[in-house]
């Protein structure tokens, strides 16, 4: 298993969030995970992806192999897990262009190669760019600054594209974007998907879904997977909201 | 005339009086009879006030006694240099082709050759000299553009200083290469160090200068600059200021500059190490539609402390004025930034920006920052600003989420808020080396050397950081 997260506890500021959430995905798989607001889906990209702050106060993530917790945020992402930003952040001074050989040699180094040679780094820019149709000179400018909210998120897949993670967790990417953006980011998703690699993507919309089809979709209540089922379950919800789910949780929780 | 110091233990201020009043003759033996005539006027007013001290106003946030308390050798002659003179003043910055003056230990060092006129007519050279072959002019600019009353170590200067570099651009003359003073203290023992520069720029004229001021080995020194600017009409002048002494050190540099009508200057005040330093800029605004960029960015760590005090006088109408220091601040450093804007009540029509930035990256580092705004013109468009922060958290969480290191990711943040003031340097190949330079100090690899600071380290080999910063 390329992921498995065993009775997962996360706090923040000492306030549980996650409250025991057990997940496991397959190389291959994409898993899509819903639920309403504030129940604890970014919270557990946090935990996922090694953000400070979140308290890890039970449980188990394995990636590869390894109990990934405690593990620095920079040796996760050179083991192969990337975030795709809810909120990505503005970095005002540096550039795309250098974050990025900065980045994609950080996990050269980590994985014993080479740094990139430039040309082959600037050819890989401009293909990945392309992928993710950014037509603007983006990459000279700095990190998110000034970008639009679509152009935050095409970002973000521009940069999942250059680093090709094993592991690649969309926080509602596709909030905020139009529909043919929207396709971009499908796009960049399903170029990358192969039977080496997995998916999370958290979403709100089944529209997504259509684009980038789920092997698993997931209820997310409660700091809890509170329901799991195939593609359809994602239009189940679409079309009845999350009433009966909260119904079906309480009743099963008071047993 | 002996050349051995006071050897009694009296205070640094007793024994400057003291010598004054004993070697008066020796100390103005070259000077022109206004500037002998000034120093009596400096004295006395030395004499009434002394070194500043926490009980000044002015000084309230610099603990400059911890400096003048010290004791000191002063010397009315130069001394013989300890090491080898050409190895410790080369400055090779590639494609940077400077006219180098070297000043060592406060006296100008080519002492055959004091003055020298450049083809085009630019003159450079020691001041001492310059008074002899430029009297009218020296005694036209001199002690006129800065205000020898202003505090104690101005007075003081103006009272004793011997030595001192004098640049002259003509009307007309745009000089092409920069001017770059290399100032260094190399002794092996405690030095008050004081020097004088004077720089005239005549109309239409054009000249950058670097100064540096470097010391070389772990003694403590206390230097006293005083350097005194005319900016003819549409002139245009750079003055780029690079600070890299020991921590043991102090540094005070007061820098008047008179601009007149259309004229425009930049300084860029780049301070990368020092014990305690404190850099007066007074800027006149004297005639309309000039502009001047007062710029500076400080990088101190351990215990050291800065203190920039920034006066803009806006006297004529249609000026502007862009005045931004950004900082770093590490351990228990300390900085103040202190921006006067002066507004006369002629002065319509007047533009002044002030920025101050910093990042603080430790809780036990300080910064006190305060803008001081008088504003007597009613058509006036003026803004200031302050900031103070850490680094920002979410950014560092997102460049390690993309694989970067804590420590390349706090780099890359560093440098980006520096840049915006590096980013102003216009000659490139100095801007290429300062660039190095920050990233060395960022990196916490950049030290007192045995150099010129802009050579220091290793020079032949170009610096890298494991980030290609030239794609910024
Ligand atoms: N830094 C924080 N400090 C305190 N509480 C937090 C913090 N971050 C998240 N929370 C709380 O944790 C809960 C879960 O938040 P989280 O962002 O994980 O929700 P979400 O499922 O991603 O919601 P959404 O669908 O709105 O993005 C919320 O109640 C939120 O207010
Ligand atoms: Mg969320």
């Amino acid at each position: 298993m390329l992921l498995n997260i065993k009775s997962l506890h996360v706090a923040i500021n000492g306030k549980e969030i996650i409250k025991g959430l057990n997940l496991g995905v397959n190389q291959g798989e994409v898993h899509a995970i819903m639920g309403p607001n504030g129940t604890g889906k970014s919270t557990l990209a946090a935990a996922i992806t090694g953000r400070e702050g979140y308290e890890i106060t039970q449980g188990e993530i394995w990636f590869k192999g390894r109990n990934i917790i405690g593990m620095p945020a920079e040796e996760r992402a050179n083991e192969g897990i990337f975030l795709s930003f809810q909120y990505p952040v503005e970095i005002p001074g540096v550039s795309m262009t250098n974050f990025m050989r900065t980045a994609l040699n950080a996990q050269r180094e980590y994985r014993g190669l080479p740094s990139i040679p430039a040309g082959e780094f600037l050819k890989m820019m401009e293909e990945k760019k392309n992928l993710v149709e950014i037509h603007s000179k983006l990459t000279n400018r700095s990190v998110n600054e000034g970008f639009s909210g679509g152009e935050k998120k095409k970002n973000e897949i521009f940069q999942m594209a250059m680093l090709q993670p094993s592991l690649a967790i969309l926080d509602e990417t596709d909030s905020g974007l139009d529909i043919d953006a929207l396709k971009v980011v499908a796009k960049g998703v399903n170029e990358l998907r192969s039977n080496d690699n997995a998916f999370i993507v958290i979403t709100h919309y089944q529209r997504l879904l259509d684009f980038i089809v789920p092997d698993f979709v997931h209820v997310l209540y409660d700091g809890k997977i509170v329901k799991s089922g195939g593609k359809n379950l994602a239009l189940e919800l679409e079309e009845k909201g999350y009433e009966w789910i909260k119904e079906q949780y309480q009743a099963t929780s008071e047993l | 005339m002996n050349n051995n110091p006071l050897v009694e233990e009296i205070s640094l201020d007793e024994m400057l009086v003291r010598h004054f009043e004993t070697h008066f003759d020796f100390i103005s033996s070259n000077d022109i009879p206004s500037v002998s005539a000034l120093r009596k006027v400096a004295m006395k007013q030395f004499l009434t006030t002394g070194f500043p001290s926490g009980s000044d106003e002015k000084w309230r946030n610099t603990e400059i006694e911890a400096l003048t308390e010290e004791h000191f050798n002063y010397y009315l002659e130069p001394n013989e240099p300890e090491r080898d003179i050409e190895d410790m003043f080369r400055c090779e910055v590639h494609n940077f082709d400077t006219e180098i003056i070297s000043m060592l230990n406060g006296w100008y060092l080519n002492s055959n050759d004091r003055i020298t006129i450049l083809p085009n007519g630019v003159v450079y050279g020691s001041l001492r000299q310059a008074m002899k072959q430029f009297p009218e002019l020296v005694e036209k600019y001199y002690g006129k553009i800065g205000d020898i009353t202003s505090n104690g170590f101005v007075s003081i200067n103006t009272a004793m200083v011997q030595d001192g570099v004098f640049v002259y651009v003509p009307d007309g003359v745009e000089a092409e290469k920069t001017i770059q003073i290399i100032k260094m203290i190399d002794r092996r023992e405690s030095l008050f160090v004081q020097s004088r520069n004077l720089i005239i720029l005549g109309k239409n004229s054009k000249l950058s200068l670097m100064h540096c001021d470097d010391s070389i080995n772990h003694f403590i020194s206390l230097i006293n600059t005083v350097s005194e600017v005319y900016v003819g009409e549409n002139a245009h002048f750079e003055l780029y200021k690079l600070q890299n002494l020991n921590n043991q050190s102090g540094l005070v540099n007061s820098t008047f500059i008179q601009q007149e009508a259309n004229s425009t200057i930049k300084t860029n005040t780049l301070t990368f190490n020092c014990g305690m330093i404190r850099n007066n800029i007074n800027v006149d605004l004297q005639g309309e539609n000039s502009h001047a960029d007062v710029l500076g960015l400080y990088l101190m760590d351990k215990k050291q402390h800065i203190d920039n005090q920034i006066y803009i006088n806006h006297n004529a109408p249609h000026c502007s004025s862009n005045e931004k220091f950004k900082g770093i601040l590490d351990d228990e450093a300390s900085a103040v930034f202190n921006g006067y804007i002066h507004v006369a009540r002629n002065a319509q029509k007047t533009n002044a920006y002030q920025n101050n930035n910093n990042i603080l990256l430790k809780p036990t580092a300080t910064i006190n920052t305060m803008p001081f705004l008088e504003i007597y013109a009613d058509d006036v468009k003026c803004s200031h600003g302050a900031t103070v922060g850490q680094l920002d958290q979410e950014a560092m969480f997102y460049l390690r989420s993309r694989g970067i290191s804590s420590g390349n990711a706090r780099l890359l943040l560093m440098y980006a808020f520096a840049a915006d003031i590096i980013n102003q340097i216009s000659i490139e190949p100095l801007r290429q080396r300062i660039d190095d330079m920050v990233k060395k100090r960022l990196r916490g690899e950049l030290s007192v050397c045995e150099k010129c600071v802009l050579h220091c380290g290793m020079p032949e080999k170009e610096y890298h950081f494991d980030i290609d910063m030239s794609k910024l």
